[in-house]
């Protein structure tokens, strides 16, 4: 094991440990983390939005008919979505492998 | 022109913040510090100084205003004592690892229990390493004086760190006594309107206040100390540019009589002044007596303080802080580590006086001096005693 | 330096009187300190306030213990405390009395100077109040001249306003029928 295990320097951190780029939370693909994903069963959805409200992630968003879609790239398959959802439109399936 | 006035000192501390124009004042009363913000709320009122003056629900409500107003780039000032100070303690680390200005006043009050709403400066040193910069006034003009040069070093973009000024509560507080109110134009050339490096602005969002896994902690950590470190040069110079402008010239450690001297007295506060008359009293009965003022108590003027000690053989170190069960005083205790093994080093004697209000008087010192010198001949290895405290 | 220990009872108004003697002291170009006994504050107690007035920089924050002029508010109080504590050798005491000198001398055991006017009439008949702050600030000038008159007045006028020529006037009446003995 080496003998510091830090990702940043003294001399380089940034000042204040401040973080100058807005967003880059984006950067990090938490859709790795999913051992279930969201499926969305279009004929019980009514389009209401309140997946893409409580998602911790912020990876949903509206496709061109209205439906609301979560990013697996960022999706992390915490289920609050599916709890949410006022006509249990979504069911959380097991990511296969 | 400045005009020499007979004012208390908490108000000339309050006039000082509004020559020093500040913008946000978040602040909580509480003896002995109460004069001065009630002063700052009136002037507000008055329509004398243009600022916010937030009358908070609490102390750990007022230093998170503060952090909050530093951050929009505001220039910021509160003020605490005591149990207040330690009611802020939860985020007085956050400022100050986050490199956001601002400056407090502390009138220095001793912990409760018993209940002392008296000067000692066991609320200080509870907060020893919060990482602001800290400096101690001796009396009312430095208690002004400080207060400006804290806003022009905290706001300094090389240095962009918190500023403590500490004064002894009532000691210091509640006199009045003769001072020099500066210009305002003179202030206002000392101290350039507040220009952050960075500030929480919608148009150019950043995030300040993020976690600091253990990969970067340390290191965000070493870089709040290398800049306390560094930020002793703008100190310093601060203090050369406020001589330039007010005539009055400030050093991190002050020497008194020290020439030829064998015993220095340490003190930080008021009770140098004290001290002074004890060192004149003691140097006419022609004992080689002398004394060092502790002004920049963070950082730490390592180099200043060890060549103010010049061939001095003992050190009696003047605490106003009583930590149970530790080796020594504080002060006692940096002097003691400053200067270990050092060659030809004085012996350090450590001495806790004055708690909870109780007077630091010429005899006192007189005492305190006659210990030192005969424990120095009997070789000790250390001393470290309570002066002036009853047994039965 | 002189040292001066004010004795009153709290709401008395002795911090203010400490407070007009060392800015007029200030005003007049001298060196001066005014403070209260630190503490909370309680209305009607027995309470100190101080003076430290020099033509040089005061380079001390002990309390004061061995003055050199003591100035009592209240008559009542001679026989609560003892006035005279500390007082160097030479100082006076000057007391708020409507007693004779051998009265006051024989009631409380004062060997000092004294100073005596009976401030409570006087207070009463200008100011319509028997508070005899500003009163005594008159047997003070009179008794030991430790500030000018003029700065004195300025610092009443600033800091009483309208009411000040009342005071005043008070004030000169003291030092008119200070009786100051040997």
């Amino acid at each position: 094991m080496a003998n510091s295990d830090a990702i940043v320097g003294w001399k380089t951190i940034t000042f204040g440990c401040h973080i100058l780029e807005p967003g880059n939370a984006a950067n990090f693909r938490t859709g790795d983390w999913r051992s279930q994903r969201p499926v969305t069963d279009k004929e019980k959805c009514i389009k209401c939005g309140m997946c893409w409200v409580y998602c911790p992630d912020m990876a949903y968003s509206q496709d061109e008919e209205g439906y609301f879609v979560a990013n697996m790239e960022y999706c992390k398959g915490c289920g609050i979505c599916a709890h949410e959802c006022p006509k249990d439109a979504i069911t959380m399936v097991p990511e296969e492998g | 022109m400045s005009k020499r006035v007979g004012i208390e000192v908490s108000i000339a501390i309050a006039e000082a913040v509004g020559l020093a124009r500040a913008e946000v004042i978040p602040a909580y009363p509480i003896t002995p510090q109460t004069h001065i913000v009630e002063h700052l709320s009136e002037m507000v009122a008055n329509g004398e100084l243009d600022a916010e003056f937030i009358p908070v629900e609490s102390e750990h409500a007022a230093m998170s205003c503060c952090c909050g107003s530093s951050a929009a780039g505001a220039r910021t000032f509160t003020s605490s004592s005591a149990q207040g100070l330690s009611l802020m303690s939860e985020i007085l680390y956050i400022p100050s690892t986050m490199r956001l200005p601002m400056v407090m006043v502390v009138a220095n009050r001793a912990m409760s229990a018993p209940i002392s709403i008296w000067n000692d400066h066991q609320d200080i040193m509870v907060q020893r390493d919060i990482g602001w910069i800290q400096t101690f006034a001796e009396n009312g003009q430095e208690a002004v004086d400080l207060t400006l040069h804290a806003f022009r070093v905290a706001e300094d973009r090389n240095v962009s760190l918190p500023f403590i000024v500490n004064i002894d509560g009532f000691t210091l507080s509640h006199v009045i006594e003769p001072i020099e109110l500066p210009d305002q134009e003179d202030v206002d050339k000392f101290l350039p309107p507040f220009k952050p490096r960075y500030k929480l602005d919608p148009r150019r969002p950043i995030t300040m206040g993020p976690v600091g896994i253990p990969e970067v902690y340390t290191e965000a950590k070493v870089a709040h100390d290398m800049a306390m470190r560094k930020a002793k040069r703008y100190i310093l110079k601060a203090w050369d540019e406020f001589a330039e402008i007010f005539g009055r010239k400030y050093n991190p450690v002050e020497s008194y009589r020290t020439e030829d001297a064998e015993i220095l007295l340490v003190t930080m506060g008021s009770i140098s002044e004290t001290a002074m008359t004890a060192v004149d009293a003691m140097r006419d009965d022609g004992q080689k007596v002398g004394l060092l003022r502790i002004r920049l108590w963070r950082p730490f003027p390592s180099q200043e303080f060890r060549k103010a000690i010049g061939k001095a053989k003992v050190l009696a170190v003047v605490d106003r802080c009583l930590p149970p069960g530790a080796v020594c005083g504080p002060v006692g205790a940096e002097i003691r580590s400053l200067l270990y093994k050092i060659p030809g080093a004085p012996k350090i004697f450590s001495f806790v006086a004055g708690l909870g209000g109780r007077d630091v008087t010429v005899a006192r010192f007189k005492e305190i001096v006659d210990k030192a010198r005969q424990f120095a001949k009997k070789r000790p290895r250390e001393l470290y005693e309570v002066i002036g405290v009853r047994e039965k | 330096m002189k040292e001066v220990r004010i004795h009153g009872r709290g709401g008395q108004g002795g911090v203010t009187s400490a407070e007009l003697v060392a800015t007029a002291a200030i005003a007049q170009g001298k060196y001066a300190q005014a403070f209260p006994s630190f503490g909370p504050e309680r209305r009607g107690a027995p309470v100190a306030a101080f003076i430290r007035v020099s033509d040089t920089q005061i380079r001390t924050r002990e309390k004061v213990y061995t003055p050199d002029i003591v100035l009592v508010l209240d008559p009542s109080l001679p026989g609560l405390v003892n006035v005279a504590e500390g007082l160097k050798e030479g100082g006076i005491v000057i007391l708020n009395t409507e007693l004779s000198e051998s009265e006051v001398r024989e009631k409380f055991g004062i060997q000092s100077r004294l100073a005596m006017v009976d401030a409570t009439k006087i207070a009463t008949e200008e100011l319509g109040l028997p508070i005899t702050n500003t009163t005594m600030l008159g047997a003070l000038l009179k008794a030991t001249g430790i500030v000018d008159k003029e700065p004195l007045f300025e610092a009443l006028e600033k800091r009483f306003g309208r009411l000040a020529e009342k005071n005043k006037k008070a004030l000169e009446r003291a030092m008119n029928e200070t009786v100051v003995t040997g």
